[in-house]
């Protein structure tokens, strides 16, 4: 069958199983977008910015695990496609991007929105093509899907000419089967690696589970948690791991990492075994490397090799899918149950500073941990999807809403893109149109690609979009009150009224300055048919507690101050957290009278800006 | 830090020897030569990357360059028995005096003479990558107006392959690729 090579495109997405495409047209590309009246089956979104079409491809992704599509035009139409495929890299999520680009005649002459885009996106994408032909349409995409979501998955990038598009040429699916003799997705750990493996497990007396996304990619959760209950290992989670545990399982301690569970840093440090589960040792994760989990023997199991040894060398390394390298293991494992180790873990929760929610005061001010928090009590039993930003709210809602099924939780851990958050949840709503999609996002992150609420109105679907107003680059702000003495340079950021600005785009505006106002600001959002989008203004100068300044060693946490620590407000009373709360009787603390109505400005808090010795501005 | 010879085997196709700098450059490993050309295989090239690193940098090398989509093969040379050579061109400065002593160094090497003109000798040496420096060495006080080395090639002696990796070009069969649809485990 002769076709031109843009209904080349269209059939290999409608083979591919593609039901839905992000995209932004332009010259380059013209070719392909008038093909696409033809595909009706196939429904484009037009987004209103070619990052917002990666992003909503990599939402898309990361809440169906399907491959998520975005299409732009050449040079500025592909350029602004670039911190989304780099966002995408970072966090493996398997999206195809596919460019037009200037005729095949015309490249290298700087024609007209020429720009190298295989050359601008190699280190950015699992794996390129500049295709010249109508005849290797079809292969390329093929091959892109496939290289995109198999192994550990990434973003590919298609850069098509305008010509191919135009031209016609014979499409045979069958014959345009990938050819990829030098690529290895799969790998298979030798037998000999799983008896060690298997030993070191056995033998351990403090044995801890690093759980990361490689769970929630490979949908291996039950077998973790098998292995977990077999064996009595502890599992804390990374970031991006959130979800891969259920939050209520009596396994899972929490997030480790930078502003991780200061009780789980500890464990990772006394640990004498850390089993890594598709995680790569980010350095939000590790701290210094230099005084890293030394007690603690590794087993790394990841289906990419190059991870391994990375950043911290290991003793046994399983290379290959994680659902593989758990079967084999299971059998191998005794059982037993740590129960000294778990108890010493308790004791450490017990000296942690009691978590920030349960000493904040209930003082008519709004606090960013107690939105979070209400709102996932308020949506518990509801399906729901939450996306957040970059910046202080995106580590309260780690700590605050309890996630306890994978893929509830999508974020930009890598790259730690500001802006992602709306734009990601209008593709997640469009994988899972069944479920409540929360955006929860900053003042700042939200200004930057709040243009796509036009697209959620254009499209008709409903994300609920919670806006963290703190009139601050909180988290750059939190930095420079630790490790600048305060200077706020560049941080105090004003925004339009969002209330207006949502009612502008003919969607629903609310605004919660109050405690009180909370739930039944989150019951008119779920009663809403539209998008709403919500201002809650809270408390300017909060801090994201506990925190390893970058560089430090992950036990030398800065804690909440304990002269912060408050009675819980009377509605916190069901926060269940019992270790905490023994803790906190032990300490006195719960004595202690509530905190005047200060703001959190004024209050005395002398342990605030000390940071430990060896703390230093790393890079953020 | 120790030098390790890498041989990769490459799919001939635009934009991979980009593909394979590019990762160097952006790993933050230090290459010291690289040099590519044809192979007995239509379609693949070969390339000899020297890069100084640590035994775990080498293996971290290894496994990042099997990554690149392109990248059909790799072997560690450094600990089998190797053959090492580079080839050299040295322009050299010469006068009636001096010009019998720069042509018994160039015998002592096994190098020839490939261009003579009053003032100066253009010598081609090959060897390995010391031999070459060390040519290189002699000649300098004579006054070296250019020199051209194109980094070194290798090959491990002996009739064993090189290892019993997958055969250079796999044939395209499908089981070998699976299709899209019968991909669940890995997304
Ligand atoms: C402001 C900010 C603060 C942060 N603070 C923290 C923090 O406190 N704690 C924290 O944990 N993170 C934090 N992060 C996130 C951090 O930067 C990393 O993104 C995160 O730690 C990575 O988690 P991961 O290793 O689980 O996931 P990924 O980076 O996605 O790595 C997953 C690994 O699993 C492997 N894999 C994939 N599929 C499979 C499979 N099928 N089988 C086997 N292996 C597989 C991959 O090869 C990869 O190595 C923060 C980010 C930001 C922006
Ligand atoms: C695109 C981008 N630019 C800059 C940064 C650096 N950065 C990290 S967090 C942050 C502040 C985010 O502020 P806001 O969105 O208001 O969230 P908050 O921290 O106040 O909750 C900034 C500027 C980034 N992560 N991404
Ligand atoms: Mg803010």
């Amino acid at each position: 069958m002769k076709l031109t090579g843009a209904e080349i495109i269209w059939e290999c997405l409608q083979k591919e199983g593609v039901d839905v495409v992000f995209g932004y047209p332009g010259g380059a590309i013209l070719p392909t977008y008038d093909a696409m009246t033809k595909y009706p089956q196939i429904h484009h979104v037009l987004v209103r910015h070619e990052q917002g079409a990666t992003h909503m491809a990599d939402g898309y992704a990361r809440a169906s695990g399907r491959v998520g599509v975005a299409i732009a035009t050449s040079g500025p139409g592909a350029t602004n496609m670039v911190t989304g495929i780099a966002t995408a890299m970072m966090d493996s999520s398997p999206i195809v991007c596919i460019t037009g680009q200037v005729g095949s005649k015309a490249i290298g002459t700087d024609a007209f929105q020429e720009t190298d885009v295989t050359g601008v996106t190699l280190p950015i994408t699992k794996h390129n093509y500049l295709v010249t032909k109508p005849g290797d349409i079809a292969r390329a995409i093929r091959e892109a899907f496939y290289i995109a979501k198999s192994g550990r998955p990434g973003p590919v990038l298609v850069d098509i000419t305008k010509d191919a598009q135009q031209l016609t040429a014979e499409f045979d699916w069958e014959a345009a089967a990938p050819r990829l003799p030098g690529y290895r997705p799969s790998h298979h750990a030798p037998a000999s690696e799983f008896a060690r493996a298997a030993e070191l497990i056995n033998f351990a007396q403090r044995p801890l589970i690093l759980a990361g996304q490689g769970i929630i990619k490979s949908g291996t959760t039950d077998a973790v948690l098998q292995l977990a209950k077999t064996a009595g290992i502890p599992i804390t989670t990374t970031l991006l791991g959130i979800g891969a545990i259920p939050a209520s399982s009596e396994f899972n301690l929490g997030m480790m990492g930078m502003h991780g569970e200061a009780w789980v840093n500890q464990a990772i440090q006394q640990a004498d075994l850390l089993i890594a589960l598709g995680m790569r040792f980010d350095d939000r994760v590790t701290g210094n490397l230099k005084t890293y989990a030394l007690n603690a023997k590794k087993i790394h199991v990841d289906i990419d090799p190059t991870e391994i040894n990375k950043n911290v060398p290991v003793d046994v390394a399983l290379i290959g899918d994680l659902r593989e390298v758990l079967t084999v293991i299971q059998p191998l494992v005794r059982k037993a149950a740590h129960a000294g180790w778990w108890k010493t873990i308790q004791g450490f929760r017990g000296d942690s500073a009691v978590r920030d929610i349960q000493s904040l005061p209930d003082s008519g001010h709004l606090y960013a941990a107690h939105v979070i928090n209400d709102i996932w009590r308020l949506t518990q039993k509801r399906d729901t999807i939450v996306v957040t930003d970059v910046g202080q709210h995106q580590m309260w809602e780690a700590q605050y809403f309890r996630h306890d099924k994978p893929r509830s939780l999508i974020t930009s851990g890598g790259l730690g893109t500001m802006g992602f958050a709306l734009p990601a949840a209008i593709g997640a709503k469009f994988a899972c149109p069944d479920k409540d999609v929360w955006v929860i996002v900053g003042d700042g992150g939200f200004q930057m690609t709040s243009c796509e609420l036009a697209t959620a109105e254009q499209e008709g679907i409903k994300v609920n979009v919670a806006i963290i107003n703190n009139a601050f680059l909180g988290m750059v702000r939190q930095w420079q009150e630790f490790f600048y003495d305060k200077r706020y340079a560049a941080t105090p950021m004003t925004g339009p009224d969002f209330v207006k600005l949502a009612e502008a785009y003919r969607l629903t505006g609310l605004r919660c300055n109050q405690r009180a106002g909370v739930k039944a600001t989150v019951e008119k959002t779920l009663a809403d048919k539209k998008t709403v989008v919500i201002d809650f203004v809270v408390e300017k100068e909060d801090t994201v507690f506990p925190m390893v300044p970058a560089g430090a060693d992950l036990d030398k946490m800065i804690r909440r101050p304990k002269q912060d620590v408050m009675l819980e407000s009377g509605s916190d009373k069901d926060w269940e957290m019992p270790a905490v709360t023994v803790a906190v009787a032990r300490n006195g603390h719960t004595k202690a009278s509530p905190r005047k109505t200060q703001t959190a400005k004024a209050s005395p808090k002398p342990n605030r800006a000390v940071a430990p010795k060896g703390a230093k501005a790393g890079r953020r | 830090m120790a030098k390790h010879t890498l041989i990769a085997y490459v799919e001939d196709v635009p934009g991979v020897l980009n593909r394979v700098a590019s990762l160097f450059r952006r790993r933050n490993f230090n290459i010291e030569s690289l040099t590519v050309g044809r192979t007995e295989q239509p379609g693949v090239s070969r390339l000899t990357v020297v890069v100084d690193a640590t035994e775990a940098g080498a293996r971290i090398v290894e496994a990042n360059l099997y990554k690149l989509v392109n990248v059909l093969r790799v072997d560690d040379l450094t600990h089998k028995p190797s053959l090492y050579r580079e080839l050299g061109l040295v322009k050299v400065r010469v006068t009636a005096r001096t010009r019998s002593e720069v042509l018994q160094l160039t015998d002592v090497f096994r190098a020839r003479v490939v261009d003579v003109d009053e003032a100066t000798l253009v010598i081609e040496v090959t060897g390995t990558p010391e031999k070459i420096g060390k040519f290189e060495m002699v000649l300098r006080p004579y006054g070296i107006v250019e020199i051209v080395r194109t980094g070194a090639v290798a090959m491990a002696r002996g009739h064993e392959p090189l290892s019993a990796a997958p055969p250079l070009v796999p044939t395209a069969k499908e089981e070998q690729h699976p299709d899209a649809a019968s991909l669940s485990m890995s997304v």
